[in-house]
């Protein structure tokens, strides 16, 4: 392979570690409150409110289910006000946030309905107002859970990112396909899925490997 | 009732539990119905009855992690039912609680676990460590201090559950099924450190319980639990040795070993049966358990005793024993022998042999 060759691989990686790594911290840091809400206002938990749950549970499942392709089109206007263009890398991380927010919101939901409810109640017996049980007990007990999913989350952006071509947000998928597919240089295809896969395949064991260490049950 | 001499630490009046039945037309489902109970401060009470019976209810209506449907609940002379969110919450932290399955945080050390209640409480980092390591030298863990809970045994983790509970200087310890979960050997040293911290630190203590024998071994009064109601209570002694009711009976059967197998006591008795006699169980307690009393049957009624079954135990250092006999002679002696031994303070129940 061609020194320009290589040079593009690597910097067609940095694009789809740009996009994975900003789409991802954005979707962590809305997606974990959401993912609280989505399980404190459940029927029955300590901040119990069925109607807000319903509501906030069918916004989730609808932005769930649009295909990421057309969330990315859809979106556009959204895209352009914030970033101020429709096209490039950073233009790709909005759609890829967007798509990943609800995603981690279910999968912090998940990990903190694991929480044994005899926990909550042994909180609640000590005096623990909702916001303490939130802080003390559900997202420390979780945590190694909420990793996991932030872990699957991850993985699945590395995935998404390679329509990102669509708008012109380049990456390790786009260089597959432009070069790889239309130009027909399976080496270069070849390449590209190897690193991903190597890429993916350290992504998954850092976070296995974080949550084990948090994990003391 | 001489433990009421001193304020009740717990006074529950006329609770009820309602829950909403399974469906919307369907009745209510009644957990607890008109409880009343006085407990003393410094005692140990029980509160027994079979699975479904509404103990967990009825506990957790102390501290309200269940809102009774009616009635108030006392608790070191503050209506809790009449307290707003953040009172309830500071009322909480003078009541702690210990479960069947411990609820420890898994992510935490023990000595964190202990921590937790003073962390929830705004106390300094300092002055917790100050009162979390005499805690943890009380319940003998001083050495697990930095382990997880996945790394003690059943008996460890419920005295991490036990300092836990004591860390914020409760007044109540609420204890739900706290030896359910635990081997016969570890329950009893549980129930030994129960009865320690009792009499240390003056604790009022509740314990409920499906296991007699936890009753028999700390409590100093109890309750018997049936269908949501109160169906006995009295001082532990009187309750086991002069049971009223079915359901204390049934219980107390399993702890107190006077059941001979049916098929051999119709054995053994059936022969005699035909020729005049009839089988008895006199229950001693105190002072009449060591007179002797066989003897003076057969000297002055004039019958053939023949022993059965005999046990003795002791509940709160008393003595405490039953003997099935087989009584032959005319039924004029037998009736005589019956009254004499009640006159003698003997409690005597004519058992029925199929």
């Amino acid at each position: 392979m061609s020194p320009e060759l290589l040079s593009l691989l690597w910097d067609s990686f940095i694009e789809t570690l740009v996009m994975v790594g900003l789409s991802g911290g954005i979707a962590t840091l809305i997606g974990i409150p959401l993912g609280l809400l989505l399980a404190v206002t459940a029927p029955g938990h300590i901040l119990a409110r069925p109607a807000f749950n319903k509501i906030l549970g069918l916004v989730v499942n609808a932005v769930r289910s649009t295909p990421f392709i057309i969330l990315m089109v859809a979106i556009i206007p959204f895209t352009r006000l914030i970033t101020g263009t429709s096209i490039g890398t950073a233009a790709a991380v909005v759609p890829l946030a967007i798509a990943a927010i609800p995603f981690v919101g279910r999968l912090v939901e998940g990990a903190l309905r694991e929480v044994d409810g005899g926990l909550i109640e042994a909180a609640q017996a000590m005096g623990a107002t909702p916001m303490q049980i939130i802080t003390k007990v559900l997202v420390p007990e979780s945590l190694p859970g909420i990793l996991n999913g932030l872990t699957i989350m991850l993985v699945s952006l590395i995935g998404f990112s390679a329509m990102a071509g669509a708008v012109g947000g380049g990456g390790l998928g786009d260089l597959g396909i432009r070069y790889g597919y239309q130009r027909f240089m399976p080496e270069v295809m070849g390449m590209v899925v190897l690193v991903l896969i190597v890429f993916v395949q350290l992504v998954q064991s850092c976070g296995d490997w974080l949550s084990r260490r948090l994990n003391h049950r | 009732m001489e433990n009421l001499q001193t304020a009740p630490m717990i006074a529950l009046n006329a609770i009820a539990k309602r829950y909403p039945g399974p469906s919307r037309d369907s009745a209510a489902v009644e957990a607890l119905s008109n409880i009343d109970l006085t407990i003393a401060e410094g005692e140990i009470f029980g509160i027994i009855g079979k699975s479904g019976a509404g103990k967990s209810t009825l506990i957790r209506c102390i501290n309200l992690l269940e809102r009774p449907s009616a009635g108030q609940v006392i608790v070191a002379g503050r209506d809790l039912t009449a307290l707003s969110d953040a009172e309830l919450r500071a009322a909480r932290r003078e009541i702690g609680m210990i479960f069947q399955h411990f609820n420890l945080l898994a992510n935490r050390t023990v000595f964190a676990n202990v921590a937790l209640p003073l962390e929830l409480a705004g106390i300094p980092r300092a002055e917790i460590a100050a009162r979390v390591d005499p805690l943890l030298e009380l319940v003998g863990l001083a050495a697990q201090r930095d382990r997880y809970p996945s790394q003690l045994s059943g008996g460890q983790k419920q005295r991490v559950g036990i300092a836990r509970a004591l860390a914020s200087r409760p007044k109540v310890l609420l204890c739900d099924e706290a030896t359910s979960a635990l081997d016969p050997e570890t329950t009893r040293s549980i129930l030994a450190l129960l009865r320690d911290i009792n009499q240390r630190l003056k604790l009022t203590i509740v314990v409920i319980t499906h296991e007699m024998q936890v009753i028999k071994d700390l409590c100093d009064r109890v309750a018997v639990l049936d269908h949501g109601r109160i169906v006995e209570s009295g001082r532990v002694f009187e309750v086991f040795t002069a049971p009223t009711q079915p359901m204390t009976k049934t219980l107390i059967a399993d702890v107190i070993g006077h059941e001979l197998p049916e098929g051999l006591l119709e054995r053994l008795a059936q022969p005699h049966l035909q020729k005049g006699g009839q089988v008895v169980r006199l229950f001693f307690t105190g002072a009449s358990a060591d007179a002797p009393l066989m003897s003076a049957l057969t000297r002055q009624f004039g019958l053939d005793v023949n022993i059965l079954h005999g046990q003795i135990d002791e509940i709160q250092g008393e003595p405490f024993g039953s003997l099935l006999v087989l009584l032959e002679g005319d039924v004029a002696n037998r009736q005589g022998a019956l009254t004499w031994l009640d006159q003698q303070g003997i409690r005597t129940e004519v058992v029925n042999v199929a």
